[in-house]
């Protein structure tokens, strides 16, 4: 059903792109479709482009390279006004952005940098996963106020760069708050299984969780498993062990619902309404971008009307 | 002294248990404690039967597989698909029971398929295993449609995976009743002498009058269906089915278990009350890892120095040398006996 309202949608606009003279070509090459997230930020691409009238070609490199390099170069042939790639990795992109830029057609990066010299893009945007992790250790600073506050860790995949940006911006927003420590810190892989297995450990080794007054978790992932752990402890999750964690993703919203959960940062799926906004403004008033263009790491707390936003964001395909 | 076999037969796998059960206690003090929380037991050594279920069901299908010189590499990818088929038939409406048949149906086809590459058409099993390892994640996803299916509204199934009986988790009663049921079918009858005979020499069992692709084609099956019961129960215990992550490697471990647990991975003598020690074994170390507080960048480098240990103790040739050891000892004894009566 999804699909199908989907291609109507496409469908739609790309009718309303034939009508108009002055509608633009654009073509996204997508890593793929590996997480909820992903899908999410297709579907958010699809609507910000029909929003706007553009056409948008939609390629999926079912997460390898040589198809994105692919689909850039036949939307290249094609003589797109645009191109937007999420880059599945970081190098190797030289070749085919210089070919891009032959043909002067701009590219902006979706979600990740890449290593490639700037000239050879328009601009990227991105999210700041230190910023998001200090919006979430700000948000604790915030609510705890001056009590003593130990704290749990769930890290994402050990090295991964999510892990180790989320993690710093968390400690950095609570450097000089000497009541606020992390006292365990462990992976959970950002898996729903391993945040509870670990937060069933973290439970056991603090005395059954007494000490522990807050667990910051780097997706809600891993959040959504740990609240499960704190209440099979006889605990109450959001109350007796606030938790915060990152993504927004819909089903930590239904934990705000039930009261279970405190805060969650924002991972938007919306990386191209800036773009196009970028590239519209680049287009017609020829005003070169910034090289690096932030996303908002917006701040979710049960007070933000959850089920309004469970609803909104359900439908995204997350 | 009577020891019962059993106990003589795992002796290495028991004191291994016990060493790091203990250093589990060292580590963390309240290891051994159990408290009754929300009428059920909570304690440490509660999270490591309950936490091994999944390996502990995967371990017994995979001995028996192993045991005819098999292995079956998909497990991991069965229990994505079969957690997959039982979240969505949940959230469809169907009623628990119609779940469950339906999840153990698809674990049981998925493991007849396999049985089939291997018995049937003669492919070598970790290449027609590893087929389903490599699809199966894939035909989870396109179950989900690529989200975690999240059943939060549907307790009769989330209890499988977190409720309690007789104050014991779930898990814990699922894994045990399985596990004794599989060890009075292959120990109270023939069955397990004949996969013996199939994984010692095939074509002579064969010749013998052993229908080997029958049971080659049930214990691939077998496995399959642990591998559902697995699925399920790792869906349950997240309230939704995780397509990329469920049962994530867990075949590796699986495999371990049978191996820590004394089963030769060239066929031939099993042991299903070894896979069982196996699996607690990894479990107690993955809890004990998470209890002792190291940074996780130690975890995999931990776990596989312990696991190396392990094996060098159970190793043919550290075997060999114990034995001589004691052989040596035994004549000094005798020797030193025997001068004592000539001296008197």
């Amino acid at each position: 059903m999804r699909t199908l309202n989907l291609l109507a949608a496409t469908a739609f606009a790309t009718a309303l792109s034939v009508s108009s003279a002055f509608a633009l070509t654009v073509g996204f090459s997508q890593i793929g479709s590996e997480s909820g997230w992903r899908a999410a930020e297709t579907s958010v691409t699809k609507l910000e482009a029909q929003k706007r009238g553009i056409d948008l070609k939609f390629a999926d490199a079912q997460q390898k390279q040589e198809n994105q390099i692919k689909a850039v170069r036949s939307f290249i042939a094609q003589g797109v006004d645009a191109i937007l790639i999420a880059p599945v990795v970081a190098t190797g992109w030289d070749a085919v952005l210089k070919e891009a830029k032959e043909a002067n057609i701009p590219v902006i990066l979706l979600d990740r940098q890449i290593d490639a010299p700037e000239d050879l893009y328009l601009t990227a945007v991105t999210s700041d996963q230190v910023h998001e992790g200090k919006v979430a250790g700000e948000w604790l600073v915030k609510t705890v106020g001056d009590k003593p506050c130990n704290i749990v860790e769930l890290q994402g995949t050990t090295g991964s760069s999510p892990a180790i940006n989320r993690k710093k911006g968390f400690e950095e927003a609570i450097a000089g708050h000497d009541n606020l420590k992390i006292i365990r810190s462990q992976t959970g892989d950002f898996t729903r299984t391993k945040g509870k297995e670990v937060a069933e450990s973290f439970l056991k080794a603090e005395n059954g969780g007494k000490n522990i007054c807050a667990l910051y978790a780097h997706n809600d992932d891993m959040a959504v498993g740990a609240i499960q752990a704190i209440k099979e402890a006889g605990l109450q999750p959001g109350k007796d062990i606030l938790v915060v964690s990152i993504d927004a993703v819909p089903d930590i919203f239904q934990a705000f619902i039930a009261g279970e959960a405190n805060a969650t940062v924002e991972l938007t799926p919306n990386m191209a309404g800036p773009a196009f906004d970028a590239l519209d403004a680049y287009l017609k008033d020829k005003k070169e971008p910034a090289k690096w263009i932030q996303t908002e790491s917006k701040l979710y707390t049960p007070a933000d009307d959850p089920q309004k936003v469970y609803d909104e964001k359900k439908g995204l395909g997350y | 002294m009577a020891v019962p076999t059993i106990v003589r037969e795992r002796t290495p796998q028991l004191i291994v248990l016990a060493v790091i059960l203990a250093l589990n206690a060292v580590i963390s003090p309240g290891f051994f404690s159990i408290e009754i929380q929300n009428d059920r037991l909570y304690g440490s050594l509660i999270d490591v039967l309950n936490r091994g279920a999944p390996v502990t069901l995967l371990a017994i299908g995979m001995t028996l597989v192993i045991a005819t010189k098999g292995i079956d590499l998909s497990v991991g990818a069965v229990m994505a698909i079969v957690g997959a088929v039982a979240a969505s038939l949940i959230t469809s409406g169907y009623s628990l029971p119609a779940t469950l048949a339906g999840a153990l149906f698809v674990g049981l086809v998925c493991g007849l398929w396999n049985g089939a590459l291997v018995a049937l058409l003669d492919i070598q099993p970790i290449i027609a295993t590893l087929i389903l390892m490599v699809a199966g994640r894939g035909i989870a996803q396109l179950i989900t449609e690529g989200v975690i299916l999240t059943f939060n509204d549907k307790p009769e199934l989330i209890f499988v995976g977190s409720g309690s009986f007789l104050s014991l988790p779930m898990p814990v009663i699922i894994w045990i009743v399985i596990a004794i049921l599989a060890i009075l079918v292959v120990r109270r009858s023939a069955l397990g002498l004949l996969i013996e005979a199939i994984g010692i020499n095939r074509r002579a069992s064969t010749l013998s009058g052993v229908n080997s692709r029958v049971i080659l084609l049930a214990v691939y099956a077998v496995s399959g269906l642990c591998a559902a019961v697995a699925g399920v129960i790792a869906a349950a215990d997240i309230k939704g089915a995780d397509a990329n992550n469920a049962g994530l490697w867990l075949e590796m471990d699986a495999i371990l278990a049978v191996v820590i647990g004394g089963t030769s991975l060239l066929g031939g003598r099993f042991s299903l009350v070894g896979s069982l020690m196996g699996a607690m074994i990894i479990q107690s170390l993955n809890t004990g890892i998470l209890l002792a507080g190291f940074p996780p960048e130690f975890n995999l480098i931990i776990k596989a120095a312990i696991i190396l240990i392990i094996l060098i103790v159970q190793s043919p040739a550290s075997q060999t040398a114990m034995a001589n050891f004691r052989a040596n000892r035994q004549t000094v004894a005798v020797k030193t006996e025997s001068r004592e009566h000539a001296a008197r």
